[in-house]
């Protein structure tokens, strides 16, 4: 089961290094991961998605987070009322004849075509997961060629 | 000030007196200034053997063990030492030097990303880029290294930052917001631990390291004697309760003795006090202690309910704890019954060894025992010589039974008795070894006699790696691979490096040999030619339930 929680953390290098260490030391799967600077420059913010069976691994996740020193607070979004995005970029097959069908499908979702050129269109959409996942099963008609996202970000 | 002045200035005034360490060319700026500091350094032959000091004399004093190398080869010599400091929780600041600051990154001579390579294995690290960071860094440092539950911390000083100049500006409070360890039980959860402590009929105190660290030695015994319940302890909890007390158990778990495992299998209430429910203790987990309630309290909130389902889980510091749960208890549980059926069992299945023609080695530990009366401090390598020097000594105190419980290291005895002598000169110390251990660190009988750190080493010599050999014996058919150790003559060796070598290969040389060796006022190998095939016993196989033992009389 996937569980979202953003730790905030000491603005320093290597808390990222310490943070995925202790992920694969343990074997606990991260799925997605998001982190940049917040407010405070001192301060970073990630975000994660990680991969855990049960609660008992979950609880055993946050435990050993919160004993790094860099480590400031951490939120489980998983049973929260949240907030969540996520910004991804498509590159899509579209032949010039196609566009008109495509951009119809975008209008359903928050997505839109950024760049073009010959029969090939790089797509943006922002949206929760679930739109997400539903936009690119409806894009696979096109035809996708490549595909990044930047993970999860979440807030209460 | 510079950066090396500075960092000495910083130790001095942490309650610093003694370094272990090793110099080279990324610390030079700092030796130079402790060619006249007031500081005491220990030169050790090998940077493992000053890693392992350190730890010694932080297990045997309570305060912070320092160890200080170069850069590159110097750096990781230390892992090992770092790595056993953190399995074990113990305090311990490492200071490495480290490539100028503009060629860090660039594979410059002797350059390691020591930093990188010790994240796992330290409870923080640091790699100090400005010098104006210097202060503030060291005294984190110390301050997460002793606080909460203790670890290592590595601080690499590049030596450019060393030879720098800056004003000495001291920092008196340390405030790290990430770090905030909880110290005083939360109310609520003690009331409950009471309360069920005073219901129960079968309870048992399982004492682990964190009582010692804690200085909670009078509590538990306080908590022992009011509820009348027996105690069991951990390897890392030897010396946390007195083993001539009456209520003592001796140490539960795969060699631990079949009455304390008996008894933690069939209690209704285990009261786990500084323990971590470590594999070597529970056995299967799924058979472990089927009928028991479990308090646990620990200073480590991830250590609880990590192998096991706690039901009253109390995080902060045991000696807080139990000084509120003893005012809390009210009504004394009536443990009569239980008592009885314990003593029984120690009376069926005491730890026990045959006599035989060669020396045993159970009969060395109990001749040290007799003669230094349970006031020494015991250091150990690992294997069967480990697991005897647990058994067979009666250790009454904290902080007199040093040894490498989580990593297991191999080599940690001896650089270990030597931390352990130079932090209490006025105890005898002795080392118990394996003939394959001792040649480890073996380097370290230099620093030993250089310094005159008078440590006493009782080799139990049998020709083999014993442990492996009896689960070779055992599980693998007595197909002896690669377990047969041919050793140097060590009463010669000793004797090349100016310490004393005194051998003995029959029972009666034994007694006589500890007393001689003793006396003597100097570094002394004790060669115990023992039974090769003596089993520890008893033994509880690998994945088994911890009530399922074999061999002894179990």
């Amino acid at each position: 089961m996937k569980h979202t929680i953003s730790v905030i953390v000491e603005n320093k290098p290597g808390v990222l290094a310490r943070i995925a260490g202790l992920f694969s030391a343990r074997g606990y799967n991260i799925a997605s991961l998001a982190v940049s600077e917040t407010l405070d420059p001192t301060i970073s913010c990630m975000t994660m998605v990680v991969e855990a069976e049960d609660e008992k691994i979950l609880e055993q996740i946050k435990k050993q987070l919160n004993k790094l020193i860099d480590v400031i607070r951490i939120t489980d979004f998983t049973k929260k009322e949240h907030a969540e995005r996520e910004l991804i970029l498509v590159k899509v097959n579209c032949p010039s004849k196609e566009r008109a069908r495509l951009e119809n499908l975008l209008k359903k979702y928050m997505a839109k075509i950024i760049q073009h050129r010959e029969s090939i269109c790089i797509i943006e959409a922002v949206g929760q997961q679930h739109q997400i996942k539903q936009l690119l099963e409806a894009l696979t008609q096109f035809g996708i060629e490549e595909l990044i996202r930047t993970g999860k970000i979440a807030m209460a | 000030m510079s950066g090396a002045e500075i960092l000495l200035e910083c130790l001095k005034r942490e309650g610093v007196d003694v370094i272990f360490g090793y110099p080279g060319g990324s610390v030079l700026p700092i030796f130079d200034k402790l060619y006249d500091a007031p500081i005491r350094f220990i030169l050790t032959r090998h940077e493992q053997g000053a890693a392992h000091a350190a730890d010694g004399y932080a297990r045997a004093t309570g305060k912070v063990g320092v160890c200080l190398a170069t850069s590159g080869p110097g750096a990781t010599n230390l892992t090992t030492g770092i790595a056993n400091a953190y399995m074990d929780s113990i305090p311990m600041v490492a200071i490495t030097g480290q490539v100028k600051t503009f060629l860090i990154g660039n594979d410059a001579f002797q350059e390691a990303d020591i930093t990188g390579v010790t994240r796992s294995i330290t409870k923080h690290n640091y790699l100090v880029k400005d010098i104006k960071d210097l202060t503030r860094i060291i005294r984190e440092a110390f301050h997460i290294a002793s606080t909460g539950r203790p670890g290592p911390v590595l601080i690499d000083i590049p030596v450019d930052i060393q030879q720098q100049d800056t004003d000495f500006i001291w920092i008196k409070e340390v405030d790290i917001r990430g770090y905030k360890p909880t110290y005083f039980g939360h109310p609520g959860q003690i009331k409950k631990a009471a309360k069920l402590i005073s219901g129960s009929q079968k309870p048992i105190i399982y004492a682990g390291g964190g009582i010692i660290t804690s200085g909670a030695y009078n509590e538990v015994r306080q908590l022992a004697e009011k509820i009348n319940a027996p105690v069991t302890w951990t390897l890392m909890g030897i010396g946390s309760f007195p083993a001539t007390h009456k209520l003592a158990l001796g140490m539960l778990g795969m060699h631990g003795t079949a009455y304390a495992n008996h008894a933690i299998m069939e209690s209704d209430l285990i009261i786990a006090i500084g323990a971590r429910f470590d594999d070597r203790v529970t056995g299967r987990l799924d058979n472990f202690a089927p009928y028991a309630k479990i308090i646990h309290i620990d200073i480590d909130p991830s250590s609880i309910s990590k192998n096991v389902k706690v039901d009253v889980p109390i995080v902060g510091d045991a000696r807080n704890i139990l000084a509120e749960l003893l005012e809390e208890i009210k009504k004394i549980p009536d443990t009569s019954a239980w008592l009885k059926t314990v003593e029984a069992w120690k009376q069926k299945y005491p730890l026990a060894y045959k006599e035989g023609d060669k020396i045993k080695p159970q009969y060395v530990m109990e001749q040290i025992d007799a003669v230094t009366r349970g006031e020494a401090i015991i250091t150990t390598e690992v294997g069967q010589n480990q697991m005897w020097a647990a058994q067979w000594y009666k250790y009454r105190y904290p902080r007199t039974f040093i040894s490498s419980g989580g990593l297991g290291t191999m080599g940690f005895g001896f650089p270990a008795a030597m931390g352990a002598k130079v932090g209490c000169p006025e105890k005898i110390v002795f080392d118990i070894a394996g003939d394959g251990s001792i040649q480890m660190n073996i380097q370290e009988l230099a620093t030993c006699v250089c310094n005159k750190i008078n440590v006493k080493v009782a080799i139990l010599n049998n020709g083999y790696l014993g442990m492996v050999r009896q689960w070779q014996e055992l599980f693998y058919k007595k197909r002896y691979s690669y377990t047969r150790m041919s050793s140097p003559d060590f009463v010669k060796l000793a004797e090349s490096y100016g310490a004393v070598g005194i051998r003995a290969t029959k029972k009666e040389e034994v007694h006589p040999a500890i007393e001689k060796a003793i006396a003597i006022d100097n570094t002394v190998f004790i060669d115990f030619q023992i039974e090769p095939e003596e089993n520890v016993f008893p033994m509880v196989p690998a994945g088994e339930a911890i009530n399922r033992m074999i061999g002894g009389m179990a």
